[in-house]
């Protein structure tokens, strides 16, 4: 506790220093928000197209993907809010910022994930909250003590299985520098795939995506919980009770990804 | 006993570059560092000062070999040493980008974990002898060099460690800024007895500073002894540039003087002296005696012109005795 | 083959060269970054297979087909549209968009070339070099992971390819004439955002143009982007055949001609504002 502390001073003062910034520009910001806004929202544009043309698509209606969509946005736009900066650790070796955080008796990791905030992102978790509210709204769902955990469970898991997920990244990133864009592939991608109905995906992607990263816990499975829906296939719905071990296990990833890319950058980079 | 600053044993770190093989940054390097020195540690670029640094700090593994920073190993004990030293990189920053310049001393304090009225008082001391109060409230993105070099200090010094590292702290400074600096340096080591590593270009730095020098090249130590050792060694004299008031023949019969060279059929003339063995005042009256002298000049050793030269005779196979002649 | 008439004595092609060299510049300016193409090309291909994926499924739920596609040609879609991405750029922005924050702009208006030309040639250059290490690649990887209808004719191929190269001269002009609203305005990296956000979805990269409802594809036809994506697909996947395909690269050519004219003249104001304020 004594050492979290150092951390939590500096982290508020970044966060001061970020809405002290955002204040003094707020035509710039109000466009960082709104551009983020615009993602959100033509990223459900894609979807509602898809559902226009197809009508029910792996058992799901458009209300039903509503918020499959939600939760997903929801909880990636948190992580992307707070250790979303994690991913341009390219960026932050060149300036040698990380050499600094040596120089700090507090741990690396979480000096980098406290060192910045994209509050820009707040549009987009308030648009992933509003589809969450119109979509248990849309669906008339039956609530249950277990339902009601259920989305308990994965407000609090989720956001915590992308956070794990971009530090994974940055993990990898020691290793990759130039080649840093690998990670979009399951940071993004798996943003990507977790607001699909994950019920179309051929055993490649179930393993892919809710096995190895699984994002398939963060909205589909607890979705299929919510809505009373069996699932399908590899994922069925009682499936999405395994969303902790999921985020430890992603958690476990991020771990190993990054003390691995620490030990690297001491020992071969530099 | 006391504990050395920093001891380095067989020291080397090599690092694999695609396409080229290993490159071997630091090569063995054994010093011992006493508390209290003010050493230089100079070299041209590339001859592995960074890489040592990092060493020192935990930031990258030695290869082979030992390392000790005040008595810690610097990668197992890294957070124990990080209270115990301070790091300036000339060209990185440990402020805060867009906070003001005393919020990151605050926060500073605070991530070494110092009791707020001792930080307190150790910042406002800091502020005071920098002379800092005019831009406490400006963030730090708006600073010149010259207030930011200053503020970096003392971000370095704000927890009082026992020694302190500067990689180029007066590179790119006015003459003015890089005086106030070193008197700084000066006052606060008198004070505390701070022992203190630099890494430098600039001569002058040097000079006002360091009571010992360590060359590096191609990550060996070259050099290890004082500076006045190394000027005899090299011959790294001062230069006396000398406008006279007709042309004549070159002045190669000065005593303690060698000639260098000539310009305008002898109108202006350059020789080399060293302050060790002859004072300027002597040999402006021994040029005085055969010509007339309008003008003079005096300039200061380049750095890289000694380690050129240290590097000329290593490669002649003349260093060790040298090295040893100093000690 | 015309003769310099205003200088008979110029050695022929020397007013192209300087843009033969930027292209060649850009070229290798990318070569240097090998990994960083073949990470593009990896996630381009992930994407890829997610889309795939979800597009056969709604084709399969809609009855076989969506918006006329057949499966098939659905697959090819999706593979050539994810292999283009590094080809036009999808997710780029112009080079000017920096020079002009930076102020290194005022080189390039010293210099005796054309500021519009000389960064089309640099962009081409960058443009050619993503078609071996990501562009194909990534249309193998979708052939072997999903399989993909290509049409059998040869004629697709030779309307595609210059649809192909109009689509990423139109991508950068539209770059180009965004980032350069850097001179009044004072941080364009937000509009930037944007611009990748919209063109990227108008252009058809997350769903074919086709497939929108028809009030949502009326509003995409009136911008540039399904000229800089969903056309030259559409023509070299053989949707788009015949007098549509012509008349498809047709509208390409006015957007290139309309959005290049645009450029210059903001870029001749932008210098304007320039020699005002003095950089």
């Amino acid at each position: 506790m004594v050492d979290r502390m150092p951390t939590a001073t500096a982290y508020a003062a970044v966060l001061r220093s970020r809405v002290r910034a955002q204040a003094s520009y707020p035509i710039p910001f109000a466009v960082d928000l709104l551009a983020a806004l615009v993602v959100g929202v033509l990223e459900f544009a894609e979807i509602w197209v898809l559902f226009h043309r197809a009508g029910v698509l792996g058992g799901l209606d458009i209300r039903g993907v509503l918020l499959v969509f939600g939760l997903a946005e929801f909880a990636f736009s948190i992580a992307d809010l707070v250790v979303g900066h994690m991913d341009r650790l390219p960026d932050y070796l060149r300036a040698g910022t990380l050499d600094m955080f040596y120089l700090r008796p507090q741990s690396i990791l979480a000096q980098l994930m406290t060192s910045e905030i994209s509050l820009k992102r707040l549009s987009r978790v308030l648009f992933g909250g509003g589809a969450i509210v119109v979509a248990l709204r849309l669906n008339a769902i039956h609530w249950t003590t277990a339902r009601a955990g259920m989305l308990a469970l994965t407000l609090v898991c989720a956001p915590i299985l992308y956070g794990a997920l971009f530090v994974l990244a940055a993990g990898l990133q020691f290793h990759l520098l130039d080649g840093r864009e690998f990670t979009n592939a399951f940071v993004y991608g798996g943003r990507y795939a977790a607001t699909q109905p994950a019920s179309v995906w051929p055993t490649s992607l179930v393993a892919g995506f809710a096995f190895l990263i699984p994002v398939a816990f963060t909205a589909y499975l607890p979705a299929m919980v919510l809505l009373g829906h069996p699932g399908g296939g590899w994922l069925p719905a009682g499936l999405a009770w395994a969303l902790p071990l999921a985020t430890l296990w992603s958690v476990a990833l991020a771990a190993a990804g990054w003390r691995n890319g620490i030990r690297h950058y001491q020992g071969g980079g530099g | 006993m006391t504990t050395p600053a920093i001891e380095t044993h067989d020291l080397t770190r090599s690092f694999r570059i695609r396409g080229r093989g290993p490159l071997t940054a630091v090569d063995g390097l054994t010093v011992s560092i006493a508390p209290g020195e003010a050493v230089g540690y100079i070299g041209a670029n590339g001859a592995g000062k960074s890489t040592t640094i990092k060493m020192l700090c935990g930031i990258l593994v030695p290869t082979s070999g030992a390392v000790r920073t005040v008595g810690l190993d610097p990668v197992a004990k890294r957070r124990a040493l990080a209270a115990r030293i301070g790091v300036v990189f000339g060209q990185r920053t440990q402020l805060w980008w867009d906070l003001p310049v005393g919020e990151s001393f605050g926060l500073l304090a605070a991530i070494h974990r110092m009791p707020r009225p001792a930080a307190r008082a150790r910042i406002d001391a800091l502020v005071g002898d920098l002379d800092m109060e005019d831009y406490l409230a400006t963030p730090v993105r708006q600073l010149s060099l010259g207030q930011r070099m200053r503020a970096e200090i003392a971000a370095a010094l704000i927890h009082s460690p026992d020694l302190l590292i500067l990689d180029e702290p007066t590179i790119g400074l006015d003459v003015l800024s890089k005086q106030r600096l070193r008197e700084f340096l000066i006052r606060e080591r008198a004070e505390r007895g701070t022992t203190l590593l630099l890494t430098t270009h600039d001569m002058g730095d040097v000079q006002r500073l360091c009571d010992r020098i360590l060359l590096v090249d191609h990550g060996r130590l070259a050099y290890d002894g004082t500076l006045d050792g190394l000027s005899a060694t090299v011959g790294a004299g001062r230069v006396l540039v000398l406008d006279l008031d007709a042309p004549g023949p070159d002045l190669v019969a000065i005593p303690g003087t060698r000639h260098l060279a000539s310009e305008g059929g002898g109108l202006r003339q350059r020789l080399a002296y060293d302050a060790a063995h002859t004072s300027l005042g002597a040999v402006l009256s021994a040029v005085g005696e055969v010509r007339g002298v309008r003008d003079v000049a005096v300039e200061e050793p380049d750095i890289e012109d000694v380690v050129r030269r240290v590097y000329q005779r290593s490669a002649a196979g003349e260093l060790g005795r040298a090295a040893d002649a100093t000690d | 083959m015309r003769a310099n008439v205003l200088d008979p004595g110029a050695p022929r092609g020397g007013a192209v060269r300087p843009y033969w060299l930027l292209l060649r510049a850009g070229f290798r300016s990318q070569a240097a970054y090998p990994l960083a193409a073949a990470a593009g090309m990896f996630t381009n291909a992930v994407f890829g297979v997610l889309k795939a994926t979800v597009l056969t499924a709604a084709a399969a739920a809609a009855g076989g087909s969506l918006a006329g596609y057949s499966g098939g040609q659905l697959l090819a879609y999706v593979w050539v549209s994810q292999a283009m991405i590094g080809f036009v750029a999808a997710m780029g922005t112009a080079e000017i968009g920096e020079r002009i924050r930076t102020g290194d702009v005022a080189t390039d208006f010293t210099r005796p070339l054309d500021v519009q030309g000389a960064h089309l040639a640099a962009d081409l250059g960058r443009s050619f070099f993503s078609v071996l290490p990501r562009g194909l690649p990534c249309l193998a990887i979708g052939a072997l992971v999903t399989g993909m209808t290509l049409p059998a004719a040869a004629a697709p191929y030779v309307l595609g390819a210059v649809s192909l190269l109009l689509a990423t001269v139109l991508s950068f002009l539209c770059r180009y004439a965004v980032a350069i609203l850097g001179f009044w305005l004072v941080d364009t990296r937000g509009l930037a955002t944007f611009y990748t956000v919209l063109s990227g979805f108008f252009m058809g990269l997350s769903l074919p143009v086709s497939a929108f409802p028809s009030w949502l594809r009326t509003i995409a036809h009136a911008t540039p982007f399904p000229s800089v994506m969903a056309s030259p697909v559409d023509v070299l996947i053989g949707r788009l055949t015949g007098p549509d395909a012509i008349r498809a690269i047709a509208v390409q050519a006015a957007w290139v001609v309309g959005i290049g004219l645009l450029g210059r003249v903001l870029t001749a104001r932008g210098r304007r504002t320039l020699e005002v304020q003095g950089g």
